[in-house]
């Protein structure tokens, strides 16, 4: 990876938008990198959306701001049109292509469909859908180290939740082959 | 130092507490600052500890008016017009010599403003806010592991000196997660005080201790007043405040403090990339305002630039520090804004144009 990876992560409240960031985040941090995790609290969440920055990189991290962004995780349309603008010349734009019904304008960035919330409907849970984007992301990116990932889920989730786990490591996988 | 934790910067402020002995909180809720009071409501009572939501920011501030005089340590915290009410509560406690901290994430105003990140409440917490001539020792922490750091040594501070303290931050150092580690519980840094001045009853033992701010005799609330005076000097003395960065060599000295100092620090990389040389100065403790360092570039840089999210009132400070040596300029964003790299760039350019 680069020395310094800008990730925005967007779409609606529920979708589990703010826990992926979280737990990209963590393994980031596992990883021995510097992280930022910023989530949106403003008046943009109250339309029922969310989005957060999270920032993973090998040097200190400055502002957790994110003005522009090396790769844009969508899961719905309302955030691609709010976010596909500050992506970095070259980027990355993920999107969950069962809930966005457009494509991608630009041309000057790399577009990724991924049917995510289908293919976690498939699965028998929705809510692994955010998983499922996350395993897209790291394939594009290499951003974390899976393993990681899997110590992530470890910290993050209270321990009654742990017999997730493996669904949550498939559906990671499931993202990193599509 | 312990394990590696991701935490949000409120919840650390709150574990930073506990772990700094504060055993009584007393709060009311408001964004961006409430993950405080909801840590604290699960985690007083596994502690023995004491955790009221209060029924008014007003009704808080003088529990913990009552809290402190009984010598425990205490907390409370709110946002911009919670602190507000406070005041009157504040301006006591320092009448008083109470020592407390008080914690303000700082949202947009004025009035009821906006929810968003702000600073606009530098001139209330250092230049007086309630009535009366006193100081509230005040420390604007830039990171979580900052957060953590100095929550710590405003407990102590505090109980040393037997005055208020203040964390200021603002919604994104309060809602971002970062890293931090804390100290092994029996390596924190909790220096205990003897609070022989604290209400904790007689025993019939020694003679009764009142804690109070009425003084009707002039001559005895002079000296009172001077008392606290000389207290504020020797803080301002001793315990000053202040990070220095990049400033050997620099053309243009760019102030800010919490959030705005780490886009700074960004702008710091993009100006050396253009060969545009820039230091940062950041106040720490905002009062006693670092006024030393800047006193000490004003004899190599050509300017100054004073970058808050507020309409210019650090920059008051910084003028009376390098008092009229070398121009100090000021760029702002209000209302929730929060300046950009490219803005703050653009504005050195511009600067060092002229």
């Amino acid at each position: 990876m680069g020395i310094q990876q800008d990730i925005i992560i967007a779409g609606f409240g529920g979708q589990g938008i703010l826990s992926a960031g979280r737990l990209l985040a963590y393994a980031g941090m596992l990883e021995n990198k510097n992280v930022s995790w910023l989530p949106s609290y403003g008046p943009e969440m109250r339309g029922g959306t969310a989005n957060c920055n999270v920032i993973i990189s090998e040097e200190p991290v400055g502002s957790p701001i994110l003005n522009s962004a090396t790769t844009l995780v969508v899961m719905n349309g309302p955030s691609l049109d709010k976010f596909e603008g500050v992506v970095e010349k070259g980027g990355i734009i993920i999107i969950d292509s069962s809930l966005v019904d457009r494509k991608v304008k630009r041309s000057d960035v790399e577009a990724c469909e991924i049917p995510a919330t289908m293919m976690a409907s498939d699965m028998g849970n929705l809510t692994y859908a955010n998983i499922i984007m996350l395993g897209k992301l790291i394939a594009k990116t290499a951003i974390i180290d899976k393993s990681n990932f899997e110590k992530a889920l470890i910290k993050v989730l209270p321990p009654k939740k742990h017999y997730m786990i493996p669904e949550e490591m498939k559906a990671l996988e499931l993202g990193m082959s599509y | 130092m312990g394990e590696k934790l991701l935490m949000k910067g409120n919840e650390v402020i709150a574990e930073a507490a506990l772990r700094a002995g504060c055993r009584h909180y007393f709060g009311y809720p408001i964004t961006p600052q409430t993950e405080i009071a909801h840590y604290m409501a699960k985690r007083m009572p596994q502690v023995n500890g004491t955790f009221v939501q209060a029924e008014s920011e007003v009704a808080a501030i003088n529990m913990v008016y009552g809290a402190a005089s009984a010598g425990v340590r205490v907390l409370t915290s709110s946002s911009s017009p919670g602190i507000s009410l406070k005041q009157e509560g504040l301006s006591y406690m320092a009448g008083a010599e109470l020592p407390a901290v008080v914690v303000n994430i700082v949202r947009c105003g004025p009035g009821l403003g906006g929810i968003l990140p702000a600073q606009c409440d530098y001139f209330q917490t250092v230049k007086g806010g309630g009535h009366g001539d006193y100081k509230i020792y005040t420390l604007a922490p830039c990171s979580v592991q900052e957060l953590y750091e100095l929550t710590v040594d405003a407990f102590n501070i505090s109980d040393r000196y037997r005055i208020v303290t203040m964390i200021m931050g603002d919604g994104i150092l309060g809602q971002m997660m970062e890293a931090v580690e804390f100290r092994d519980e029996h390596e924190e840094k909790v220096i205990p005080y003897d609070k022989d001045w604290a209400t904790t009853g007689t025993q019939m033992k020694r003679d009764k201790n009142v804690v109070t701010s009425i003084y009707i005799n002039p001559e005895v609330l002079e000296k009172h007043n001077q008392k606290l005076q000389a207290k504020y000097a020797t803080i301002a003395q001793e315990e000053t405040r202040v990070e220095v960065f990049n400033c050997e060599e620099a053309d243009i000295i760019v102030t800010a403090f919490g959030t705005v100092a780490r886009i700074v620090k960004n702008v710091i990389k993009l100006a050396e990339k253009e060969g545009i040389k820039v230091g940062l100065i950041r106040p720490i403790t905002l009062w006693p305002f670092p006024d030393a360092a800047f006193r000490q570039y004003s004899e190599t840089a050509k300017a100054f630039l004073s970058v808050e999210m507020n309409a210019g009132q650090m920059v008051e400070d910084v003028r009376l520090a390098v008092n009229g040596k070398r121009p100090v300029y000021f760029y702002g964003r209000m209302g929730g804004m929060v300046p950009a790299q490219s803005e703050i760039l653009n504005k050195i350019k511009e600067i060092l144009a002229k």
